[in-house]
């Protein structure tokens, strides 16, 4: 089966599309939202929306620290400029989509791959795997051959073999990458919504879980329709320059 | 359990065709494949090096993304759940080191053994992969002489995570012949086996490993800056352009060597073309005070700032075909100017410059083949390049495009630059060399042409 699997929307809606019909072309069986669907861009409802129409498709939609955040109002240990996109985007959702995102689960197992938001080892604690030693903790708390997850908005892929070493990669755009059953993996996807890796194309990943191989895709959209409307909408300038440098 | 007899996933098993270190070789049948199959299997029982499993997960990843005709070609797989094997492609010919009996080899074979490697490894280059195992064991060829690398399970592939690099602090490899920045723990460049190769090289003509058969690593380290024995003063028979090209290949530093395997290739296929510098006539290894200051390097070997594919796309061979008979010095000089924006900022491309000469000429004074070298020259001249980047080749044929497409599939050329003829009837008569070259070239074609000044709207 052929997963595309979205990370990190964060509203922006040009981004979003552009990975659904992407992964459509390329043949995705199944899509999975992987977390904060919401924060900083400026098209929270329509992506929600969107969202609620792939879930009853069939998609499968988890919970982000964004996304919870969103859902309640409140956004303890966050930047003022991410704060303050929470606050703009709990004002703009109304009852029902605010219950859509305070019910997704924090994780989920599809043959056999781990799929969470942050991490696995306490997916509601929102740690970052930013190097080996939290992929480590991560693998150490599931028992699952692949674990995917995003959080990070930077491309990683971690792998764990027999031998207890670790071994870091930074995968290729569009290189598809064979993760062996001899060992334990954990794929971190790039960013849909909001990239940070110096490549402003929208990032999602495509887990082949028969092969079982993972390829990180990247998908051109229009990044100035989105950044106008952050700029219309009275966001944070920053949030809207940012996705012109991927950064 | 895999024995002869035994029967695998449809695969049933026969003899034992090698035993090594870290896997056993046997010829295998299967009813849907014609095709001559091995298997692969990795050593598993206890005790036995960790290593050969991580080298088999290697060798897994590697090969079912490789393709053309330097590889065996991948047929099927299975992983470490079950009992683990990889099956291939059974390379009919021998293997180099069926070779090793006859040393020293003619330097004429050890040129066209060379070549055909170099070939086999500018594939390997541009699919992202180097090999770290260039060896006589790992090199077989086709009846045709194609050559065909074997054995992926200590290769670098830059789009795939490097298992070997992350497993084991002790670099693998063959120590006769590995590269001295592979025995650092450098495993991106595409240098290194050209490195390998020239040990290769250097013991196909002398009969004897340049750096011995060291037992230990800080053994091999200390080729970063002690020279070999250069190969003519172990068999004077060996030409100074072989010299030449082996000792560049075993430079210490990967930035002093050529700069890809197709152009190690190039020069391998044109020994009268190769431009012999204080390597060809080398008498003794370099003296203490050289070595010292090598040694005395601060610096550490870097990993190619473009990576492995990228090394290789960075040092393109360029070749420009010069109508010399007619289009006159106009022509020639946009040629000239096209090809200097084309070579500007590319330090390590080299070019070849071509005429074709159509059939012999009679009752000439001066032999038309030598005159045209002397105009190609002539016309090269403003470029700069010095002799190591620049070759002339007059090619005899009747029909230029033929040739020239020849020429570049030979050499494997990666952007022919031509120009149009001018005259409609020439081209009429004879046909348009260029629009025929660009249509059927193997690479990039750049058509230089002179603005027509047609009377717009006539």
């Amino acid at each position: 089966m052929r997963i595309a699997i979205l990370a990190d929307i964060h509203g922006n809606l040009e981004a979003f599309r552009a990975c659904l019909e992407h992964a459509r072309t390329g043949g995705a069986d199944r899509v999975v939202l992987l977390g904060d669907l919401v924060g900083y861009g400026a098209d929270p409802e329509a992506v929600l929306d969107l969202a609620v129409q792939e879930v009853a498709a069939g998609a499968l939609a988890l919970l982000g620290n964004h996304d919870e955040a969103a859902a309640a109002g409140r956004s303890p240990g966050m930047n003022d400029v991410a704060a303050a996109a929470i606050a703009w985007t709990h004002r703009r959702l109304d009852p029902g989509q605010r219950r859509f995102l305070a019910g997704l689960p924090l994780s989920a197992e599809i043959e056999g791959c781990l799929l969470v938001h942050a991490e696995a080892s306490d997916p509601g604690a929102w740690h970052y795997v930013t190097d080996a030693e939290a992929a480590r903790r991560s693998l150490d708390a599931t028992e699952a051959a692949i674990t995917v997850c995003g959080h990070v908005h930077r491309p990683a892929l971690y792998s764990l073999g027999e031998s207890g070493k670790l071994t870091p990669f930074r995968p290729v755009t569009g290189a598809p990458v064979p993760l062996a059953r001899s060992r334990r993996w954990l794929a971190v996807l790039g960013a849909v919504g909001q990239p940070r890796d110096s490549n402003p194309a929208a990032c999602y990943g495509m887990l082949d879980t028969t092969t079982p191989e993972i390829t990180w895709v990247r998908v051109p959209y229009d990044i100035a329709a989105a950044a106008s409307k952050i700029r219309a909408a009275g966001l944070p300038e920053r949030l809207a320059d940012r996705l012109f440098l991927g950064r | 359990m895999a024995r002869p007899g035994a029967r695998i996933d449809g695969f049933e098993l026969g003899e034992v065709l090698h035993e090594g270190g870290m896997a056993l070789l046997f010829r295998v049948t299967h009813p849907d494949h014609t095709l001559p199959l091995l298997m692969k299997v990795p050593r598993l029982r206890p005790g036995e090096d960790p290593a050969a499993i991580v080298s088999f997960e290697m060798e897994q990843m590697i090969l079912p993304r490789l393709s053309g005709p330097h590889v065996p070609l991948f047929v099927a797989q299975a992983g470490f759940e079950v009992d683990p094997y990889v099956v291939m492609e059974r390379i009919e010919g021998p293997s180099l080191s069926a070779r090793l009996r006859d040393l020293p080899l003619p330097p004429e074979e050890v040129a066209t053994i060379g070549a055909a490697v170099a070939e086999a490894l500018d594939d390997l280059h541009r699919q992202h992969v180097v090999h770290l195992d260039v060896k006589p064991a790992n090199i077989l060829f086709r009846p045709d002489g194609t050559a065909v690398m074997a054995d992926f399970g200590l290769a670098h592939h830059e789009q795939l995570p490097d298992l070997m690099a992350e497993e084991f602090r002790l670099p693998y490899g063959s120590a006769p012949y590995m590269a001295p920045e592979q025995a650092l723990g450098l495993r991106s460049d595409p240098r290194s086996d050209l490195f390998a190769l020239g040990t290769v090289l250097y013991q196909l003509a002398t009969g004897e490993l340049p750096f011995g058969a060291p037992q230990h690593l800080r053994a091999v380290k200390r080729r970063q800056w002690r020279d070999p024995v250069p190969p003519r003063r172990r068999n004077p028979a060996i030409p100074p352009w072989l010299q030449e090209i082996m000792l560049r290949c075993l430079e210490p530093v990967a930035d002093r060597r050529y700069p890809s395997a197709a152009q190690l290739a190039f020069a391998l296929r044109h020994p009268d073309q190769v431009a012999l510098g204080p390597r060809a006539t080398k008498k003794r290894r370099d003296p203490p005070l050289v070595v010292l200051r090598r040694w005395l390097r601060p610096e550490p070997p870097a990993p190619p700032p473009r990576g492995t594919a990228g090394q290789v796309a960075g040092a393109p061979i360029f070749a420009v075909a010069l109508d010399l008979s007619q289009g006159g010095e106009g022509l020639g000089a946009l040629l000239r100017d096209q090809m200097a924006k084309i070579l500007a900022g590319r330090p390590e491309a080299r070019l070849a410059c071509l005429n074709v000469l159509r059939g012999p000429s009679t009752g000439a004074e001066v032999n038309p083949h030598v005159r045209r070298l002397v105009e190609l020259r002539h016309w090269a001249r403003p470029l700069g390049l010095p002799e190591a980047r620049v070759t002339f080749h007059v090619l005899e044929a009747t029909d230029a495009a033929e040739a020239i497409l020849d020429y570049a599939r030979a050499n494997r050329v990666d952007h022919l630059v031509l120009g149009a003829r001018e005259n409609s009837m020439a081209r009429r008569l004879l046909g348009s060399v260029s629009g025929k070259v660009a249509a059927e070239a193997p690479c990039n074609v750049t058509v230089v042409r002179r603005r027509r000044l047609d009377n717009a709207g006539a």
